[in-house]
């Protein structure tokens, strides 16, 4: 395998990473969208720990090893439309990502501290956080611009 | 830069090929979560839980997924003219290998995980054999298709 061929690799491979995490983000807010009571909530967060990792290594890794296969392969430049494109569409990416999770590790915290005191009674403060509109449209948000970031990929326009 | 420069004719099908592959990877690596952290409780309201969690990503979400990436590549095989070609190359044969034997896997580990979940249901904390089985499927259905995604890229042979 050639360099091209292990950079390609792990560009691809960090892609998958980071929409995995996208994936269990999206059931994740759906399975706690009708809950309200603490450990039952707290319980299904424990699943973002695997989401946090997966959206940290996707995220550095489609960048890094994007920009590196720019400046190694022929034919294609840092500066060239399409890859300009994506570079603007990540940061706008990790924008929505940063929002979405500030409002969701909110409503986490708020289930493991209700339940540590052992209020497990329903909780409508609770659901109003895992029902929290804004995070859903944050969310929503990173998932158009990461579907903008695969076509722009696939099709590159003006390359 | 997922592939090299191609007609935008043949874009649409690796978009929806690629597309389906990530989100069935995504399913996986959710259901997989999900069965792992129910081995790690021994509350059974937690086993129940994380089982109907599994079973519902699976169904959901990774059975869609798995058609959207079979009939990408199917699509993609007819526009590229695989079939004119006297001897397929090696990661040709990698991707419907796993394809293949990863949908049954799938298929397999719903079935399991439906049944297990609805055990854990009815017994509250009864026994998890059947959806910690779909649980281990699905993470070697995972395992599978990380080997496709290689042989997807870096294209040996």
């Amino acid at each position: 395998m050639s360099r091209y061929d292990w950079l390609l690799f792990l560009h691809v491979a960090s892609a998958f990473a980071l929409v995995a995490a996208l994936v269990l983000y999206t059931v994740l807010i759906a399975v706690v969208w009708t809950k309200d009571i603490p450990t039952d909530v707290a319980r299904l967060f424990r699943i973002s720990k695997v989401g946090d990792v997966l959206i940290a290594v996707g995220s550095i890794g489609v960048l890094v090893f994007g920009i590196w296969l720019a400046i190694d392969a022929d034919g294609y430049e840092v500066w060239d439309g399409w890859v300009i494109a994506a570079l603007v569409l990540w940061f706008v990416m990790g924008a929505f990502g940063a929002r979405t999770g500030k409002i969701y590790n909110v409503a986490r915290d708020r289930a493991r501290s209700l339940a540590r005191e052992g209020d497990n009674a329903p909780n409508a403060e609770l659901r109003a956080m895992v029902q929290d509109r804004r995070g859903l449209w944050f969310h929503t948000g990173g998932i158009v611009v990461v579907l903008l970031l695969l076509i722009d990929m696939i099709f590159k326009p003006g390359a | 830069m997922l592939a090299a420069i191609r007609p935008d004719s043949w874009n649409y099908a690796l978009f929806l090929h690629v597309l389906g592959a990530m989100i069935l990877v995504g399913a996986l690596v959710t259901a997989g979560t999900a069965q792992v952290l129910s081995w790690r409780r021994s509350d059974g309201s937690d086993s129940a839980a994380f089982a109907r969690l599994e079973f519902r990503t699976l169904l959901f979400v990774g059975v869609p997924a798995w058609f959207a990436m079979r009939i990408g590549a199917e699509w993609i095989y007819s526009k590229e003219k695989w079939a004119d070609v006297p001897n397929e190359p090696d990661w040709l044969g990698v991707g419907y290998i796993t394809a293949d034997l990863g949908g049954i896997l799938l298929l397999v580990s719903v079935v399991l995980a439906g049944f297990g979940a609805r055990r854990l249901a009815r017994a509250d904390g009864g026994s998890t054999i059947l959806a910690r089985s779909a649980g281990v499927i699905a993470l070697v259905v995972l395992a599978l298709y990380l080997v496709a995604v290689w042989a997807m890229t870096a294209k040996p042979g």
